[in-house]
């Protein structure tokens, strides 16, 4: 690409016609410690989530790979010619793994985490998108915030294994100069130069954002949620409803109301809740008896969403396993082909689940401290986005009665701990039997039915 | 600048618009006003011209707006005065939830009037400033503003030099709201119609709902098609929901349909269905590629899925009678609600907003639904618009509305279409009303709605055949008992329609795209019980 001025890019006009589906590349653009990764890890997380193939490309881990011992920050030195090379030719195997990954692996979204802080690299990854018809969105994060920037530096960089071996005060001390080195190159997205590229800028961690040139529909949902997502340290707690009736004698669905063990985990839920001391928690149930009886005995407000309600077993609602497979057989087994994507007559599937807990999800990030009372498919949605589990995976996640979840987000990820409430209850959770062929004889199909009266 | 005043998660919002005439203000004020109504916010707009119109009868001239003329400052202060006071009542008055301030706002000093207003009340305040230099666009709008009331005695070229002269009125004074010095304010700055948006902390929920939907939207020229699928196997039978095939008539329209499509020379037509047969039936006779969404599927009529009115009358009659008293809120028992199916839909309509030329291949609820978003129609309207089937809606956005163009593609199909009975479930027996609903096709009729009014038929046929005085007493006796029965009927719908209403209630707490988190105190008959 030419350039008519110092600084200046000449309008792009793509070469290969852009479709409305094209693969989108996301660039970070940054200061280190500006929470880049952390915006990557979890854009990836939630993209894949909703059903959109993402992956993200950390230019670093390839740096780590071609240098295979980090020294110190004299590595990053603008001087450093030998250094320059070796990460421009990251930078470059990075974009060349991105090609791969939209051609070959029918990838829909790539993250491309890196500093990109110059405004020649940017061009090169731009030109990159343009020979091969990728849509390009930046997402630069800027913060000058001392304290936001120690407290990332100490959440995510000590444990970095370019530090494993040195203790916290040279870690800092070596980081803060890595980041000078950048510093003097840094060349922000312009608001003039750059007026036709697309991008979100965030400010001092969502406080503001400047948006420009959205051009189309995942690019607006990125938009949407990264003005939703916070880091005020905060835990979810996730808990499914106390047992049911329809549980005790293995019936799916429904809509019956607590058992007597269900009403005393209700009662110890509340017990568990109040000794938590959580500063103003959000209640969330569904609109089914039992989630709400469950919210009843904390004796709170709580809300309800319709969207939280357990999934739709349609013709097979309040059956036992037994009976389906009696009835329907060559349901079951397809079910047991591939849970997630598998819908039930008349009901709904995990993938449909996924959609409409969206809204959830979304809101999620935008609270704080929040209990969610739910059921096991809605739970397993709910905890395969946080642990970012696959879609293979997430139908088969484990969510036993009786039990909360807290979520505290830390690092780039999520810790969990879980807390049995000491109340017996049936267990519900049936694994993927060994048998799915359609032609299977109902002993294979039964064989992973959990106990029930 | 003081910060935020610390408010709690329901309090009512303040939405002030900012920038100089011919901005798009007013559009985006009404645009906004029809979707967060839509979604169940209840929102108004204050559009603080029109309480101008209201004090100086009759618009001289620009001179109105100079700066220097005292008597115009004076009038135009007390207009915002008094809007900013009827807004006040909306909110904390009428269940108001958000109110649209419609003004230029352009100097700090009336913006900060605003804030100490809100912070008096409680309001939560978030300014929306459309800030816009490309002449094209600005001349646009300017003919927009031409059909006001201000110049409807004038002919064009006075007008529009007259406006220009008024913008300028304002130039000189305009400061627009700064990153540094208004960055404890909650804004999101629109500039060049959307290229570019500069979002200030976002406060809440609405707020963050507000910022994507201004987002999405756009106001490049296109239209929108909206029809229902072609007539389906059980449509022909008077049957409700299912998932039927075409019939013959329904192909029929799918071609024509066809047709229509490649006749209106559309360039880039997305065609989007629902996931049922019968609208991607009707779609596959486009030829085109089309996508299919499973929020544009018909309303569930859960237990009442595939029944016949009348199957339902028999089964259900007090549900019948329900679902007449409020059709919108009313849920089918294992089903859905309008209200349901508008917190469905909204994802659709966000996309249509950010979309261009888009074919909506639905159903008749679904498409009430589309229909009352883009014509403002209420709750109370929404169940009861006209979708006939075989007749392609077009609808193309123009100045602050959207014109409608109904086109019947001339294939006969049978009604579907219920209108509301009049039903009273009152303690005077004497209402009758018999309504009656015939396919074109066939003779069936179908009687009232009203389990009591088919009592009714049924005392007074039995009354005619009683002809003796003796039995005359007996008569008058078994009319007693009648009436009694029909006392307790209208006692246990009374307790079912509390029932409703608890269920109603409980839907105050619900979360969906209309109530927002924290809503809680909302809800009327909570809302002793549960003091904020």
């Amino acid at each position: 690409v030419e350039m008519s001025e110092p600084g200046m890019l000449i309008d792009i006009r793509a070469s290969v016609p852009q479709f409305c589906n094209s693969p989108t590349m996301i660039v970070m653009v940054g200061l280190p410690a500006r929470g880049k990764t952390y915006i990557s890890k979890k854009l990836t997380r939630y993209l894949n989530w909703i059903g959109v193939p993402t992956k993200m490309f950390n230019v670093g881990q390839y740096r780590r790979e071609a240098v295979k011992i980090y020294k110190n920050f004299e590595f990053f030195k603008p001087d450093n010619e030998e250094a320059m090379r070796i990460r421009k030719a990251c930078a470059a195997a990075a974009l060349k793994d991105v090609a791969a990954y939209f051609s070959k692996e029918q990838g829909q979204v790539a993250v491309f985490d890196a500093t990109n802080t110059t405004r020649e690299r940017r061009t090169v990854i731009l030109s990159y998108a343009k020979e091969r018809g990728y849509k390009v969105f930046f997402v630069e994060s800027i913060c000058d915030d001392p304290e936001i920037i120690a407290e990332n530096i100490k959440q995510v960089k000590f444990g970095s294994p370019d530090y494993v071996d040195r203790n916290v005060d040279e870690a800092m001390e070596d980081f803060v100069q890595r980041i000078d080195c950048y510093r003097a190159s840094y060349m922000p997205i312009d608001d003039e130069k750059d007026r036709k590229l697309s991008y979100i800028k965030i400010f001092d961690v969502g406080s503001r954002y400047l948006v420009n040139r959205v051009q189309d529909h995942i690019q607006s949902r990125i938009v949407y949620y990264l003005m939703n997502i916070h880091v005020t340290p905060r835990s979810i707690y996730l808990s499914r409803h106390g047992e049911s009736e329809l549980n005790l004698s293995g019936r799916i669905g429904g809509d019956s109301g607590l058992s007597p063990r269900g009403q005393k985990y209700a009662n110890a839920l509340a017990a568990f809740i109040h000794g938590q001391n959580i500063r103003e928690l959000k209640v969330w149930t569904s609109h089914m008896k039992r989630t709400i009886q469950t919210a009843e005995a904390l004796g709170v407000q709580y809300e309800q969403w319709k969207a939280l309600n357990e999934i739709d077993a349609g013709v097979c609602e309040e059956l036992t396993y037994e009976e389906i497979q009696q009835n329907l057989p060559q349901e079951f087994a397809l079910r047991d082909q591939d849970k997630y994507r598998y819908r039930y007559p008349k009901g709904e599937s995990y993938e449909d689940l996924v959609h409409r807990l969206e809204p959830v999800i979304m809101e999620l990030e935008r609270q704080e401290n929040v209990l969610v009372i739910c059921h096991q498919a809605v739970f397993r949605c709910l905890l395969a986005y946080f642990l970012d589990k696959p879609a293979d995976e997430l139908p088969y996640l484990r969510c036993p009665l009786h039990t909360v979840l807290k979520l505290t987000p830390i690092a780039y990820g999520c810790k969990v701990e879980s807390f049995f409430l000491n109340i017996e209850a049936v267990n519900t959770h049936r694994e993927r039997p060994v048998n799915v062929d359609v032609n299977r004889n109902p002993e294979d199909a039964l064989q992973t039915v959990p106990d029930h009266i | 600048m003081n910060s935020a005043p610390v408010c709690m998660t329901n309090c009512p919002t303040l939405i002030v618009t900012v920038g100089l005439p011919a901005r798009g203000k007013t559009y985006i004020s009404k645009k906004l006003t029809r979707y967060l109504n839509w979604i169940g916010v209840p929102t108004r707009e204050f559009n603080v011209g029109q309480y101008r119109r209201e004090c100086v009868k009759i618009y001289k001239s620009f001179e109105f707006f100079r700066p220097d003329n005292e008597e115009g400052l004076k009038i135009r202060r007390q207009c915002a005065s008094a809007a900013l006071n009827d807004v006040r009542q909306y909110l904390t008055e009428e269940g108001g939830q958000v109110a649209v301030f419609d003004a230029t706002n352009t100097t700090r000093e009336r913006r900060e009037t605003i804030i100490q207003f809100a912070e008096q009340n409680g309001f939560k305040v978030f300014f929306v400033e459309s800030v816009c230099e490309d002449p094209d666009v600005i001349q646009e709008n300017i003919v927009v503003s031409l059909g006001s009331p201000d110049y409807t005695n004038c002919n064009t070229e006075e007008a529009v030099e007259d406006f220009m002269k008024r913008i300028k009125c304002y130039e000189n004074s305009y400061e627009t709201l700064d990153e540094v010095l208004d960055r404890d304010l909650s804004y999101i700055k629109i500039m060049d119609v959307g290229q570019r948006y500069l979002v200030n902390r976002v406060l809440d929920h609405i707020q963050s709902r507000i910022v994507y939907y201004l987002m999405n939207i756009h106001i490049t020229p296109r239209s929108i098609y909206l029809c229902r699928h072609g007539e389906s196997e059980l449509n022909v039978n008077g049957r409700i929901g299912g998932d039927s095939g075409l019939t013959p008539r329904g192909k029929e329209f799918g071609k024509k349909l066809s047709q229509f499509i490649l006749e209106q020379g559309i360039s880039d037509l997305k065609v989007w269905t629902s996931q049922m047969k019968r609208t991607i039936q009707t779609a596959e006779a486009l030829n085109v590629p089309y996508e299919q969404w499973k929020v544009l599927n018909e309303i569930d009529a859960g237990v009442c899925e595939e029944m016949m009115y009348e199957e339902i009358q028999d089964h259900y009659p007090l549900e019948f009678a329900l679902r007449d008293q409020d059709k919108y809120r009313y849920r089918y028992p294992k089903g859905e609600s309008y209200e349901d199916l508008v917190q469905r839909l909204e994802p659709v309509i966000m996309e249509l907003e950010r979309q261009e030329n888009v074919l909506v291949v639905c159903h008749q609820a679904v498409m009430r639904c589309l229909l009352a978003y883009f014509l403002d129609k209420t709750a109370e309207e929404l169940p009861y618009l006209k979708c006939p089937l075989h007749t392609v809606l077009k609808l193309t956005p123009v100045a602050y509305g959207c014109k409608v163009e109904s086109i019947s593609l001339n294939v006969d199909a049978v009604d579907t279409h219920r209108e509301r009975p009049e039903v009273g479930i009152t303690h005077t027996h004497t209402h009758t009303h018999t309504h009656t609903h015939t396919h074109t096709h066939g003779t069936t009729e179908l009687h009232c709605a009203s389990a009591k009014c088919t009592i009714m038929q049924r005392i007074t046929s039995w009354n005619e055949q009683v002809y003796c005085k003796a039995s005359l007493l007996l008569r008058l006796l078994f009319e007693g008992i009648f009436r009694l029965l029909l006392y307790r009927t209208a006692e246990a719908m009374k307790g079912r329609r509390s029932e409703l209403n608890l269920r109603r209630c409980d839907k105050a707490f619900v979360h969906g795209a209309h109530a927002l988190p924290g809503e809680l105190s909302r809800c009327p008959c909570k809302a002793k019980a549960l003091k904020t």
